[in-house]
């Protein structure tokens, strides 16, 4: 360590920051506008990049030619980025921020687009929009068991293991019975089986509520392995083949172009997940249940010197949280495929990134979960067209926006004060 | 207790007080005995049953939930609400009875403003309406003066009184004998557990304290005039941050010298803690610079710091200071441990250890069945008997004492002033922290008061409490004086009276 002369009294400078959180976004987005300008300008060819608003090559379509897309789009990134690092007041910060990586990842796909082989150089919007919805259904759904959870003072880590379990029950009981309802109810159940042992190991036993996540998570992969191996491979017809809901278009709103096909002629659980986002966020901040719920997670011992029971209102929620988990596992099998081992792969943890990403609200998470269900998307679509982008790369797309996501634009948020700790009275 | 009566319940810490207050509020069940409310048993099981029959409490710690609105804080768990088994919040309603309660006690609060917003002394005001808007009889208020200023103090203590007209009784929690006396109608004095006495607040001082610890105890610190010697520790352009990055201390310059207490006042929260901190080398300095005999210390390790001859007690015992679950054995060598006679190589020497453990116990009185009992398990006293006996066991340049006496029984805290004054009187330069202003008063040659991260004033021990208590509310007695606005300073109930309320002249 240099010791200073007694007399060298120079005052340290001090740090008051220059590169405040807004610049360094700002920095990044700069970053991203000049690679879109320079990098996809110059891969970019000079073809028109077409996104038809239909599920395929026909009908009307937005066109644009692939080079000046890249270097146009690429420029209001740059552009974007300038200005937040130039110091752009903080109200216009959000939106100029997400115009700007609108811009890159426009820029990007003009790119893509219009390199793609002949035949294949459209991109389908209602395919786009309505895979980011149905890839991120076990997300919002996921996310919506960790507000219930987390917004009353338990962590929950076991999202994957409800949705795995809602999901191998619904697949279960809906073969057996042959009964979409059945199987609906049976999901919930399952899901709400793993946070019963959640809600009873933490709340009751005080076991740390993270650990008691990963076990949950362990023993629900364990239990639905070696039952699958057990009954569901050898005889999948009458174990495995749960009826799949079909899809329900509504009326008017499903002629709504691209939006309407995308999202008014989905299956059950895309509208019932859209509304739980609803019901919850209104419920949370606007009832007697989300008043209490938020003041149990915040500082139970207030809420408890108030009358509020809040060992009963924690058991509750975690239940319920199962519930909504264990839906959102039936998102699968009683919508999409039958029942495979391990067949929720880490969405869970996804979940529980777009959760913290939401900062703990149900719409935020709604809006976390479409992100990332477009990276998700995004990935497939590239690697349908041959990208020149190695499949490798592709497949983390949505993990990596997941990093970013949560480590770059979130930044410092603040968890329910009394989230992971038990209560303990007196 | 009758009705609109004003009852104090006086007690050393750990005395039973708040134990016997929760138990009537239903936090904690009752081993034996039953509790009479107009003249029916009541035998509440939850805090719900107490608020039925009458029962509110205001908590030393409040029991806000801190991101909510005052107004949610006030209707949490009795809920005005609408559509019927959804139950939809009725916030008009909730707005409207706050700000009814408000205007009829004269306590003014925002309902819609956010709870971690707003001054301690507000909050406070909050728990009160929170009870008040529950229709309660009996208001049982527990140590409510713990954590305002003077000003604070007296505006409670006028709100007190209106809720007394209108015929609410209050049980007022304390130990602070001046406040008794100004406000109690009946006093009830709590020793281990038992009633050894009830008194009106026209007994005298001595005769409280007596009760109290069981024993006579000298309230004033006996002290000689301080003979200063050379500076010490001298700060200048100090500027630290706190844990949010919100400026605590924003330049100070101070200088303490050999053989003199110079005491810091100040009302919790305006950067006494970040300030010392930084002197200790826990948290980075942004700007200024530290000097302890002369030499810069800034960037030294808080070993170093240490191991420069600097005693530190820390402000929360619970969180730095002890390590709980160790022996008192261990806990007396923490800052020695390496080096002879307690430590050589990678071993330990237990029986130095305990040795110089069993001395310590007895010198600094403190009170335990043995050295190898867990920290822990020591009443506050003893817990901070055992910090000061370690820091007092190197020869010190500078002794840094913060809140060297929170939550500590009478008979602890007159040891403890006895010791600090002994340290002075050998020479060592003390920088003593505290919130509590008769502690400042009582050991301090020089006070300066801290506000809002600057020392605002630096005045003698002889200085009027009330205009220490001024300056602790950010008022300079000179106007003109730069640096300080009396815009923000809550003291809407006029000018302070003449005699405050905890005034220790008298004694």
């Amino acid at each position: 360590m240099s010791t200073m002369a007694v007399d060298d009294v120079a005052v340290a400078p001090v740090n008051e920051g220059f590169w405040t959180r807004a610049r360094k976004t700002g920095l990044v987005l700069t970053a991203l506008g000049l690679l879109a300008v320079l990098l996809f300008t110059t891969l970019a060819a000079s073809e028109p990049a077409r996104f038809t608003l239909s599920e395929d090559a026909s009908g009307a379509a937005l066109k644009i030619n692939g080079t000046v897309g890249a270097a146009l789009f690429g420029v209001v990134a740059l552009a974007a980025g300038v200005a937040i690092l130039a110091g752009l007041p903080k109200r216009w910060f959000t939106l100029v921020l997400g115009v700007g990586l609108v811009g890159f990842v426009v820029s990007f796909l003009c790119w893509q687009v219009s390199t793609a082989p002949a035949g294949q150089n459209f991109m389908p919007l209602v395919n786009i929009v309505r895979g980011t919805f149905i890839l991120a259904l076990p997300l919002i759904f996921g996310a919506l068991a960790g507000v219930l959870c987390e917004r009353s003072g338990v962590v929950n880590v076991a999202i994957e293991g409800q949705l795995l379990m809602g999901a191998f029950s619904g697949a279960l009981f809906g073969s057996l019975s042959g009964n979409l309802w059945v199987g609906l109810v049976a999901a919930a159940v399952g899901g709400t089986f793993i946070s019963l042992l959640l809600a009873v190991f933490a709340i009751r036993y005080l076991v740390d509520q993270v650990v008691m996540g990963i076990v949950l998570n362990l023993l629900a992969v364990g239990i639905t392995g070696f039952l699958y191996e057990r009954l569901m491979q050898p005889d999948p017809a009458k174990y495995n083949s749960a009826p799949h809901f079909s899809n329900w278009e509504i009326p008017l709103l499903s002629e709504i172009p691209v939006l309407g096909p995308a999202l008014f002629a989905g299956n059950i659980f895309l509208y019932l997940g859209l509304l739980l986002v609803l019901v919850i966020h209104i419920g949370l901040f606007r009832t007697r249940w989300g008043l209490r719920t938020r003041s149990v997670g915040e500082h139970p011992t207030a809420a408890d010197t108030l009358g509020v029971r809040v060992l009963r209102l924690r058991y509750r929620n975690v239940l319920l949280a199962g519930a909504v988990a264990g839906i959102g596992g039936a998102s699968y099998t009683l919508a999409l495929f039958s029942f495979t081992k391990n067949m929720i792969g880490g969405k869970g943890f996804i979940a529980l990134a777009a959760l913290i990403f939401g900062r703990w609200s149900p719409t935020g998470a709604l809006l976390a979960a479409l992100f990332f269900g477009f990276a998700d998307q995004l990935a497939t679509y590239l690697s349908a067209i041959n990208s020149a982008i190695p499949s490798q790369f592709l497949a983390m797309l949505p993990y990596l926006a997941t990093i970013l996501a949560v480590a770059g634009l979130v930044g410092r948020v603040r968890a329910p004060a009394a989230d992971g700790k038990p209560y303990i009275k007196g | 207790m009758e009705p609109g009566e004003i009852h104090a319940l006086l007690g050393e810490n750990g005395a039973g007080k708040s134990t016997l207050m929760n138990v009537l509020y239903g936090l904690y069940q009752p081993d034996e005995g039953e509790i009479l409310v107009d003249g029916k048993p009541l035998q509440p099981r939850g805090p719900a049953d107490a608020i039925a029959a009458g029962i509110g409490m205001v908590h030393q710690h409040f029991m806000l939930v801190p991101v909510l609105t005052v107004a949610e804080n006030v209707m949490l768990g009795a809920e005005q609400v609408r559509g019927g088994i959804v139950g939809f919040l009725d916030r008009r309603r909730a707005r409207r009875e706050v700000a009814e309660v408000s205007a009829r006690y004269n306590l003014q609060v925002d309902p819609d403003a956010t709870i971690e917003d707003l001054p301690v002394g507000i909050q406070q005001r909050v728990e009160i309406v929170k009870a008040l808007t529950r229709d309660v009889d009996l208001l049982i208020l527990d140590e409510p003066t713990a954590v305002l200023t003077p000003q604070e103090t007296e505006e409670l203590l006028t709100v007190m009184r209106e809720l007394k007209a209108a015929g609410r009784s209050i049980v007022f929690i304390t130990h602070k004998l001046g406040e008794v006396k100004a406000i109690a109608d009946r006093v009830t004095v709590i020793r281990r557990g038992r009633t050894v006495g009830t008194a009106t607040p026209e007994a005298s001082r001595d005769e409280l304290a007596a009760l109290m610890v069981g024993r006579t105890v000298r309230l004033t610190v006996d002290k000689q005039p301080a003979t200063p010697g050379e500076p010490v520790l001298e700060l200048s352009g100090l500027v630290v941050d706190d844990d949010r990055q919100v400026r605590a201390v924003d330049g100070v310059d101070l200088s303490v010298r050999a053989g003199e207490v110079l005491g810091i006042a100040g009302v919790q929260g305006n950067g006494q803690t970040e300030l010392v901190e930084a002197v200790m080398g826990l948290r980075p300095l942004l700007a200024g610079s530290v000097q302890l005999g002369g030499e810069r210390i800034d960037d030294w390790s808080t070993k170093e710091v240490l191991r420069a001859g600097v005693g530190y007690v820390p402000e929360d015992r619970s969180v730095d200071g002890l390590v709980k679950e160790l022996s008192i054995a261990e806990n007396l060598v923490l800052d020695l441990y390496d080096r002879p006679p307690f430590g050589r190589g990678l071993a330990l020497r237990p029986e130095a250890i305990k040795k110089s453990a069993q001395e310590r116990i007895a010198q600094f009185d403190v009170r335990t069945p043995s050295a190898e009992a867990a920290v822990g398990t020591l009443s506050g006293g003893n817990q901070q008997k055992v910090i000061v006996a370690r820091e007092l066991s190197r020869p010190l340049k500078l002794l840094i004492a913060a809140q060297p006496t929170r939550g500590v029984d009478v008979g602890s805290i007159e040891f403890i002033h006895s010791r600090v004054i002994h340290e002075r009187d050998a020479g060592t330069a003390v920088l003593l922290v505290s919130s509590e202003l008769d502690e400042v008063i009582g050991l301090a040659d020089r006070i300066a008061v801290m506000y809002r991260g600057r020392i605002i004033g630096i005045v003698g021990p002889d200085t009027p409490r009330e205009e220490i208590g001024l300056l602790m509310a950010g008022i300079t007695p000179d106007p003109a004086d730069a640096g300080a606005n009396g815009a923000t300073a809550g003291t809407d109930g006029g000018a302070p009276s003449p005699s405050g309320p905890g005034s220790e002249d008298e004694a």
